[in-house]
């Protein structure tokens, strides 16, 4: 099969996945829309949002999205050494996030506010919490990936996978910006 | 455009609308409240989080560039068609349930829905 109709057919596939799980954090959000007020007389979300933390997280997040683009886009010119340093940024930007977003976490928790604490927290917790399992699949998937390119060098199979790779890592941005939005902005008001 | 040029004028232009809703949001609390208002500041936040969703399927995801017929803008108006109903229709059923109650409490603001857990 011509290499440029096999990409077609596997990003369309990959798309797909990408829709449905969109429809997976649709769940989500709805849930946490409806749980927002459910604090049991515990901590809220205006307690909890710090703006300038979660600035840091979004231009974290924002910026390794666009890295990861430029990883794509130096595959595809064919230029290894820049392409290969666009991953790495953009895993480092990620490993940050997560870094952050664990940092958030383990202090809610510490602050007796766990999951279990109110139907928000759980909600809470569970929106973000896949969000950031998603975020660390992707981490997982960039190193397998670059141990294959290391092995084969940039074959059309690794471009591929780069490609789907950046797809999933543009629509993790895009989930991060509804979580912004409505989670964190809609909860400093 | 060149596709590099694409890149960088995305990554400009969301870090523009990660930065402008921040700056309402400071306005109104410089305003004491009054502009721009709650009402406004919540419908300005949805219009800069599509926004910045256009911004990111744009220049990031290259929606409408790809080879016709276009399967991938077709799965994602579907998607978004299910998104809407799923979200939409539990908020509403939602509210309409807490209306039903007749009383002005929240049915959610004392619900313990783990009986069991420490309430120390």
């Amino acid at each position: 099969m011509k290499e440029e109709s096999l990409l077609d057919k596997v990003t369309f596939g990959f798309w797909v996945y990408l829709m449905s799980d969109c429809v997976l954090f649709a769940g989500l959000f709805a849930t946490y829309a409806v749980l927002q007020d459910a604090t049991f007389g515990r901590v809220s979300i205006e307690t909890i949002v710090d703006l300038p933390f979660v600035l840091l997280e979004t231009v974290v997040l924002l910026s390794s999205s666009f890295t990861a683009g430029i990883a794509v886009l130096r595959a595809r010119e064919g230029k290894k050494a820049q392409s290969l340093f666009a991953l790495a940024a953009t895993w480092i930007l990620g490993f940050f996030f997560i870094l952050l977003e664990g940092s958030e976490f383990v202090h809610l928790v510490g602050e007796g506010s766990g999951p279990g604490v109110s139907a928000f927290l759980s909600s809470f917790f569970v929106l973000l919490g896949t969000h950031g399992l998603h975020v660390s699949i992707g981490l997982l998937w960039m190193l397998i990936l670059a141990a294959y390119i290391w092995r084969r060098g940039f074959t059309d199979t690794a471009v591929r996978r780069l490609t789907i790779l950046s797809l999933f890592w543009h629509f993790l941005d895009i989930i991060w910006i509804f979580i912004f939005t409505f989670v964190y902005l809609f909860g400093s008001l | 455009m060149k596709p590099q040029h694409a890149y960088i004028t995305g990554f400009i232009l969301s870090i523009l609308l990660t930065f402008v809703p921040l700056g309402l949001l400071w306005l109104h609390g410089a305003t004491s409240h009054s502009f721009p208002t709650h009402q406004e500041l919540r419908f300005g936040f949805v219009i800069l989080a599509l926004a910045q969703l256009c911004v990111q399927l744009i220049f990031f995801l290259h929606i409408g560039q790809e080879r016709k017929p276009r399967w991938n803008l077709t799965a994602l108006v579907f998607a978004v068609v299910v998104v809407l109903i799923l979200v939409v229709g539990t908020l509403w059923i939602m509210t309409n349930l807490e209306h039903m109650q007749m009383s002005d409490i929240d049915i959610f603001k004392g619900e313990n829905i783990f009986p069991h857990a420490d309430t120390d």
